[in-house]
């Protein structure tokens, strides 16, 4: 299908709008898409209620072929590694990756080890906040069981516990 | 000209020492970290080198950390020939991945129960290894020593994914604890398969250690936990630990019901193994592989009385094709005059 801004290019960007309960579709190439995206939220810009609305409905609307796009050209700004060379050679570039592609990690890593969650050993000099962050993660799960198992009196214990904790945490 | 702690066979985990060797080799923990400001190694250049090293040394030569672990040595691995890394990956003390690396490196404690390696996969992979069961009191070790270097270095550590890999299968914790077990009592009675079949389904990875197949020459596998996130570094060490314990009850009996009911043939077949290693003139790596697993068999079982537990630890390196080729000093030897050293080798060490 060909782009039916320049209709020049192949059209790889596929947006569905929603305007009024009429559906329309748009294809357009990567090229195109992007103007057609920066000129469109330029003219609602000062607008506030009606770009935001909008901007959200882009964000939603925008399909499938569009997400591929978009997380092939995911790249760490820290170490310049793509989210491709890293499914190519299974190796992240530098630490900062795992903030960088977060989405993409977060199911891969439930595939991988049926968690998202460090529970273990942390730092020691860095630590302080994670011990405390952690006790309370700890004390949370042991809350949910003590509440499934009706002993409220020692689920109520465990709560402000949490609480003193969470204080703890804001100091 | 031989370097000492490259040849040497005084490594803690040789020394046969520790609960549970009648079964279990040994057990090892390894740690993953990295700096948090670095790239991870296949993305750094020679300077990211310079400063991992540099950093190292000097964390290494800390007074704090030398009065706690004792003197560490660093080597870089460009010191080494490619024959002296192959023997560091005999003795378990470095990966074959890291052995075909020219640079980062590979730091020693004086018995070699203690080698971080610099610049593998991840900036460093700290490693404890030790006879026997003793996986609680290796990571231990390991978790000593990870706090004494953290006093000094800042670790990529993230609040949610913990300690942060190269490779995301090693995320979290990034720790793998193995246990290296003999099991020629499952091998003999055919329940090896389904023993260890059952072993994946509790999260945990079995694989031969030498040989492919099912059945790994020398009757030796390698146990270790799965994943490295969601569970704390104690949890998947007491669970590793229970579960080894079982495996080491279910081997001892198999043992025991094999050699009752076939006395006099499963004696046979281990002092011929034992008669063929004291005269041979020439053995290749699988046969010495198989002889020496039967001759720990005898051992354990009390058929053969005179040969110390040592000595098997001691061949199961000395055996090795790179061990062999250095120790003897001489260049390209072809695979009749390896065979023929290896006959020499295992003769000396079984006359001591
Ligand atoms: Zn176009
Ligand atoms: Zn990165």
């Amino acid at each position: 299908m060909l782009c039916e801004r320049c209709k020049e290019r192949e059209a790889s960007v596929h947006f569905t709008k929603i305007i009024n309960n009429e559906k329309t579709e748009l294809n357009l190439c990567e090229e195109c898409a992007r103007e057609y995206q920066e000129k469109f939220s330029f003219t609602f810009e000062p607008n506030f209620p009606i770009h935001h609305f909008l901007t959200s409905l882009f964000s939603d609307a925008i399909d499938t072929t569009r997400d591929r796009t978009l997380h092939r050209e995911m790249i760490c700004p820290v170490c310049n590694i793509s989210y491709a060379n890293f499914a190519n050679s299974g190796k992240l570039g530098c630490s900062y990756c795992y903030e960088n592609f977060q989405e993409r990690l977060e199911p891969l890593l439930k595939r991988i080890h049926g968690s998202t969650q460090h529970s273990g050993k942390f730092p020691q000099r860095a630590g302080g906040k994670f011990k405390i962050k952690q006790q309370i993660r700890e004390l949370k799960s042991q809350l949910q069981k003590l509440v499934a198992e009706e002993k409220f009196e020692k689920a109520a214990e465990v709560r402000d516990k949490v609480k003193e904790l969470e204080a703890k945490l804001k100091e | 000209m031989l370097k000492d702690f490259v040849t040497t066979l005084n490594t803690k985990w040789l020394d046969a020492s520790g609960p549970h060797t009648d079964v279990v080799i040994s057990s090892r923990v390894r740690l993953a970290r990295n700096l948090k400001d670095l790239p991870f190694p296949h993305l750094m250049n020679e300077e990211h080198d310079n400063q991992l090293i540099e950093k190292l040394r000097t964390t290494i030569d800390s007074q704090n950390l030398v009065k706690k672990t004792g003197p560490l040595e660093f080597t870089l691995l460009k010191e080494l020939n490619s024959l002296e890394k192959r023997i560091l990956v005999e003795k378990h003390l470095i990966s074959p991945e890291h052995a075909g690396s020219s640079s980062g490196g590979v730091i020693f404690s004086k018995d070699q129960s203690i080698s971080i390696m610099v610049k593998e996969e991840d900036h460093l992979r700290i490693q404890c290894i030790l006879p026997g069961l003793q996986i609680t009191d290796s990571y231990n070790m390991a978790n000593t020593l990870d706090d004494l270097l953290e006093e000094n270095l800042d670790y990529a550590f993230h609040e949610r994914y913990g300690y942060l890999t190269a490779c995301p299968t090693n995320v979290g914790t990034g720790m793998r604890a193995s246990v290296m077990m003999h099991l020629p009592g499952l091998v003999l009675t055919k329940q090896v398969n389904k023993v260890l079949t059952a072993l994946s389904q509790v999260g945990l990875v079995v694989r031969g250690i030498y040989g492919e197949g099912t059945e790994p020459l020398g009757n030796l596998f390698q146990i270790s936990n799965g994943t490295t996130i969601g569970r704390s570094e104690e949890e998947v060490v007491t669970n590793l630990s229970s579960v080894i314990k079982q495996i080491i009850d279910q081997e001892r009996v198999a043992r025991e019901r094999f050699y009752n009911g076939n006395k006099l043939h499963l004696e046979d077949k281990i002092m011929r193994a034992k008669g063929i290693l004291e005269n041979a003139k020439l053995m290749d790596s699988d046969e010495a592989l198989k002889l020496i697993s039967a001759l720990k068999l005898g051992i354990d079982l009390g058929i053969i009385e005179a040969i110390n537990l040592k000595v098997y630890y001691n061949l199961l390196v000395a055996i090795q094709p790179a061990y062999l080729q250095y120790t003897s000093g001489q260049r390209g030897m072809g695979p009749e005059e390896r065979d023929k050293k290896r006959a020499e080798i295992i003769k000396e060490i079984l006359r001591k």
